[in-house]
């Protein structure tokens, strides 16, 4: 196992949003805050720091993973994806437009770590039951909208993407 | 003048919409506080917090925190002194809100400094080196004790704990109670609670030293009369203080108007550092110390017929605020006095208020803002008349329900009840929701022998607050000296540049709402340009943008104030536009339709002026214009409804301008096992007059129903009896999940008001005063209960049910010990086998070397006396990390089969106290059983993560004792399964540990 010492800052070098980067951290500095105030993608949210809100989600090496309970060292030499990836061609890709469609965001502030987290859930349960994707969203805790776009926009998604209805097709 | 008609065939307005506000946010660029560009040298600040609910702080001593590499420099109540004055208070009273600690602390968390330095990291480390002595008090939590003669009062200057006393009567409530057949009543404790918003507290303060003031950025979220109040406690003139607001907020839901104190504390550490200041508060300083709604106790009653008509109505309440009443408070009692006797036609009301405050967090506003406590006891009470008359619930509702062709109608405690129809509402409730099926449902369950109820609630939701209302807590009298408040003033500007381009600044502070949205389809309505060319900005500058005490995000008072003041500001300029373009294409104004982007005279299709060009007429040739025009295109409108009057000499207010109605039904299934409720259909149905955007107001109502879900099932901000705070992390202040909260059904009726622009009402915190009591009314039908307490936890319904929690077996050979008192207590009882003979393990663990390699984070260990010891210990759990001083002791040693192994520890952040009584016993075939009891009582901030995560936290620290004390006695061989614990462990503590935890 890699050791580090505790009090210098260590290279980080890693891919994010499909671009080699390097940025310097301490061993105990978090993922988060690396993103968001070294690397300057404040998309990345942080909302609790003890891995319940799930506004932090990040995708690395295509996993889902908490952005607050990840060590920035702990990302050299792996592919971190963040919310300021999703577009594609500055065009928002078919998750973000189904969330502006049910209106699944109010403030925002909880949206890209559910968008993350979607994003890994649905590349791995191409045809999810509603019960599914309210268990999925379990991980995540928004105060705005009672969840019901957010279900919505997941459920139409999955069904466009599979090109079918899904099994229990029971819209909330 | 003729007024220039609007007839837009494009109308956006009442249709569904997608937001202005989603493509920013959707690719994550939100420009959130934390997001915001800082100027190069800002600073990062962190606070130190009070670990004691009550206590005189003794004496501060940051001189070792300042020497530690990259802090710049340490606030202190001193410098407080110095600098600022108490913040303002609501009532006349000689107390002292500092926005830090003086010379007292009254509640934990209450911040005691702060510490500025290069980064965060740096800041929390030097947190632990500041040393604060305290000489701890007895600290009072229940409210009703708070009350008592014999309690410890928390401000000594007043004299009392009731801080403010006020009775009111309002028709003849002595006689309804007289002559009236029967009498109900109820006793209500309401709990503690808030709508927590993901995005905490964010503050970046700047000092100029050059003119004296500060200049703050903070996701305040208003009211802006608290511009004030920060003033004052800055000692500045409003000029002083030039606060501005983020573009975007994470949620407020009420509870960022809280982060005045830290505005007033920040600009403060701003001063003392010399450089701006950041701090971004984490999620334990929220839970615990941000803000809350207020607990209450309600003694309600009421006179009624044998028919179920209510007569008369008494409300006895007692308001806990917390340590401190910081303003806006007492308005959570004001908010709501007009209309006390909710949706009901009850002329006859007694009430008597009393302000409380005990050793807990000070109260804000909270979504719901004091409705969630009237009507609970209100509507639990209306419930409870129909269980003792032996009538149905909605029997009594329709029979008490104010009249349709009563309208506007005048409350007995001063609420003028703009418009509505309850009846048809509870019809279309009724009809359209399913009562009849819920009520076989419920049969069909109940036949089966299951838990089956069905609640109701109606109440009257007040919008759009006159800003007058909390001088109601004054006497008539002490009105009169300080002179009449009231009204609600709202502002809109609307700019249009020289290329056509309209921008409208609104002084609304959203988080979340949509009100750019909202703005631009009345802006586009009434200009006729598309929506997608009116920019709607919403970050508010006090020192440049148009506000007053009014603005901000508040009593729903978007759709019924701003929006029309912006429909006001943008008719102003299209009639201005109207004459303009009316010289231009020689018609009269008043036959210009504006539509499509382009101004047309109805009388002749042929004839129009594209808009942009109408505009850039004012801008590019003004002196073509119309004699008496100006020139130029800004127009900034205010709007203050005239019926929002002061409190009269009878203390009759009308505390709002709107008032909706909500009326919401439900069934529940309780598990008669588990004791959980599920919510089996909720129906709720609004009428919030005129509905501009029903995708907005349906997910606002969503919104508040899942928070509502919350406050009636699993949220409490939890105390224990010494004042120490119990639910600090989100593992322990439970919201609920997508699983949690079912789809509502959503029903609609609109009764336009008569006293808005738009007909519309405020409509965002209908189910936060609805929900919870019909969840609890639901529950009490199930159930046949009287006392139903929030929140209705599966342990809590499970005692009403009756089941009895058998006790956990008793573990073998383990000795119980005493639970040192105070604070949040934790056990853990558990075997080790080891190799060793008991001799050999008994007098390892009396050698000071073994115990110092024992204890987890210990640094160092001296000898301080037979078997005592003085060490030094870090302890991580959760999102922090404490050092403490511990005394470490050895006793009652019965060689070599028992002794008891005892700590007790201070810190910065809290104390720590325990005990593990051990027991020694030969194993079958050589070697030792260790059993061990261990007990151990937490305050202060670690006791503020909350038992869920210290339980588990406090069993790996205990864990790790024994399986130390095996490799020490039995060697680092001794045990295979110690590495991949240690590996168990190290993962363990990387998904709790916060960014002061890496190991």
């Amino acid at each position: 196992m890699k050791r580090l010492d505790a009090g210098r800052s260590h290279p980080v070098t890693f891919r994010l949003n499909g671009r080699e980067r390097t940025g310097h951290a301490e061993p105990r500095l978090l993922l988060s805050d690396f993103l968001r105030h070294d690397m300057g993608l404040t998309g990345t949210h942080v909302g609790c720091e003890h891995g319940v809100c799930g506004a932090c989600t990040v995708l690395i090496d295509g996993h889902a993973c908490r952005a607050c309970l990840t060590l920035a060292v702990q990302v050299d030499g792996r592919d971190v994806e963040t919310v300021e990836n999703l577009a594609e061609d500055g065009v928002l890709n078919d998750l973000q437009q189904a969330f502006r469609r049910h209106h699944a965001l109010q403030c925002g502030f909880c949206t890209a770590g559910i968008l993350m987290s979607c994003t890994d859930f649905l590349a791995r349960n191409p045809r999810p039951r509603e019960a599914d994707v309210r268990d999925m969203l379990t991980g995540h805790l928004c105060r705005c909208t009672g969840y019901t776009g957010i279900v919505r926009a997941i459920v139409e998604v999955a069904e466009q993407r599979s090109g079918s209805t899904t099994e229990e097709n029971e819209h909330v | 003048m003729a007024t220039a008609t609007q007839e837009s065939t494009t109308s956006a307005l009442g249709e569904r919409q997608t937001r202005l506000e989603d493509d920013a946010l959707l690719r994550g660029l939100g420009q959130y506080a934390d997001d915001l560009a800082t100027t190069p040298g800002t600073l990062q600040a962190a606070v130190l917090r009070s670990p004691h609910a009550h206590a005189r702080l003794v004496a501060l001593d940051a001189g070792e925190a300042l020497a530690m590499p990259g802090v710049h420099a340490v606030l202190t109540g001193a410098d407080v002194q110095r600098w600022a004055a108490p913040l303002p208070v609501g009532v006349r009273q000689p107390m002292e809100h500092w926005c830090l600690a003086v010379d007292r602390v009254r509640y934990v968390g209450e911040p005691v400094a702060v510490v500025v330095a290069d980064s965060r990291y740096l800041a929390e480390d030097a947190l632990d080196a500041i040393r604060a002595d305290y000489e701890v008090l007895d600290a009072v939590v229940a409210t009703e004790a708070a009350v008592a003669g014999d309690a410890p009062v928390l401000h000594e200057a007043v004299g009392s704990n009731v801080v403010n006393d006020r009775s009111f009567s309002y028709g003849e409530p002595d006689r309804a109670f007289r002559e009236a057949a029967r009498h109900v009543s109820l006793k209500i404790d309401y709990p503690r609670n808030s709508c927590t918003p993901i995005e905490c507290y964010v503050v970046v303060a700047r000092y100029d030293p050059a003119d004296g003031g500060y200049d703050v950025a903070a996701n305040f979220q208003g009211p802006f009369a608290l511009h004030s109040v920060m003033a004052r406690a800055l000692k500045v003139s409003g000029a002083g203080l030039r606060l501005r607001t983020p573009p975007d907020s994470g949620g407020s839901f009420g509870i960022k108007q809280g982060v005045l104190s830290y505005v007033v504390l920040m600009a403060l550490a701003a001063r003392k550092a010399g450089a701006p200041v950041k701090w971004v508060e984490d999620r334990l300083e929220h839970l615990q110390a941000a803000s809350s709604a207020t607990n209450r106790v309600t003694t309600i009653e009421a006179a009624v017929a044998e028919d179920g008509r209510i007569q008369g109505l008494r409300y006895d309440q007692l308001d806990d605020c917390g340590a401190y009443l910081r303003a806006p408070e007492p308005a959570t009692f004001y908010r709501m006095h007009g209309t006390l006797t909710g949706a009901y036609a009850v002329r006859n009301l007694a009430v008597r208020n009393r302000v409380v405050l005990t050793n807990k967090t000070p109260s804000g506003l909270n979504r719901g803002f004091g409705g969630p406590q009237v009507y609970f006891a209100l509507e639990r009470l209306v419930q409870h008349v129909a269980v003792e008359l032996g009538l149905d619930p909605l029997t009594v509702i329709l029979r008490n329900l104010i009249p349709a062709d009563a309208f506007p109608y005048r409350a007995p405690a001063g609420s003028l009840l703009d418009s509505g129809n309850y009846h048809a509402a509870v019809e279309l409730a009724r009809t359209g929701g399913g009562l009849q099926e819920l009520e076989e449902r419920r049969a069909a369950a109940r036949a089966a022998g299951r838990y089956y109820g069905i609640g109701f609630a109606a109440v009257v939701e007040p919008s759009i607050s006159n800003m007058g209302y909390i001088t109601t807590a004054m006497t008539p009298e002490e009105r009169r000296r300080a002179g009449p408040k009231n009204g609600a003033v709202s502002t809109a500007t609307l700019t249009v540049d020289p290329l056509g381009s309209v921008s409208v600044q609104i002084a609304s502070v959203p988080q979340g709402q949509g009100h750019r949205t909202a703005a631009a389809q009345v802006v586009a309505d009434v200009l006729g340009v598309p929506r997608e060319a009116v920019s709607v900005h919403v970050a508010l500058d006090t020192g440049k943008d148009a506000w007053s005490i009014a603005s901000g995000n508040y009593s729903s008072r978007f759709a019924g104030a701003v929006a029309g003041a912006v429909h006001k500001a943008a008719t102003r300029a299209r009639d201005r536009l109207a004459r303009i373009a009316a010289a231009q294409m020689g018609a009269d104004p008043g036959d210009l339709v504006f539509a499509d982007g382009r101004i047309h005279d109805r009388n002749d299709p042929a004839r129009s002026l594209s808009f942009h060009r109408a505009a850039g007429a004012v801008h590019w040739s003004p002196g073509l214009l119309p004699e008496d025009e100006p020139g130029g295109l800004r127009e900034t409108a205010f709007w203050s409804p005239p019926e929002l009057a002061a409190p009269d000499d009878d203390d009759r207010i009308n505390s709002s301008l709107c008032y909706g109605f909500v009326f919401d039904y439900c069934g529940v299934d309780i598990d008669p096992v588990t004791g959980r409720v599920t919510l089996d259909r909720y129906v709720t149905t609004h009428d919030a007059g005129r509905l501009l955007n029903p995708d907005l107001v349906d997910g606002q109502i969503r919104g508040g129903f899942a928070q509502a879900v919350g406050a009636a099932l699993y949220e409490e901000l939890a105390y224990g009896d010494d004042g120490s705070f119990r639910s600090g992390t989100l593992a322990d202040y439970l919201i609920p999940t997508a699983a949690e909260v079912p789809e509502p059904v959503i029903l609609h009726q609109e009764t336009p008001s008569p006293f808005t622009p738009l007909g519309a009402k405020g409509v965002g915190e209908g189910n936060n005063m609805s929900t919870p009591v019909c969840i609890a009314n639901a529950v009490a039908d199930a159930l046949g209960q009287r006392d139903i307490r929030l929140p209705l936890t599966p342990s809590r319904v499970r005692e009403m049910i009756g089941i009895t929690e058998s006790e956990p077996p008793a573990a073998h050979a383990a000795p119980s010990i005493e639970a040192p008192a105070g604070g949040s207590t934790l056990r853990a009882t558990g075997v080790v086998e080891l190799e060793a003979d008991a001799d050999t393990v008994y007098h390892a663990m009396l050698d000071p070397g073994v115990l110092s390699r024992i204890i987890p984070g210990c640094h160092a260990l001296e000898q301080d006396g037979d078997n005592a010891y003085r060490a030094d210990v870090t302890v991580g759990v959760g999102l922090i990390k404490a050092r403490f001083e511990a005394r470490v002791s050895l006793t009652d040693l019965d060689p070599p089969h028992a002794l008891r192994l005892n700590g007790a520890g201070s810190s910065a952040v809290g104390t720590a106290e325990g005990g593990a009584a051990v027991r020694l016993s030969p194993r079958e075939g050589g070697g030792t059983q260790l059993a061990y009891d261990y007990q151990a009582a937490v305050t202060g901030k670690v006791a503020s993560v909350g038992a869920r995560m210290l339980q588990g936290a406090s069993r790996v620290v205990v864990d790790q004792i024994f399986a130390r004390l095996r490799q020490e006695v039995d060697g680092p061989g001794a045990s295979a399964g110690d590495r991949a614990w240690g590996r168990r462990f190290r993962a363990w503590l990387l998904r709790l540990l916060g960014r002061g935890g890496a190991p």
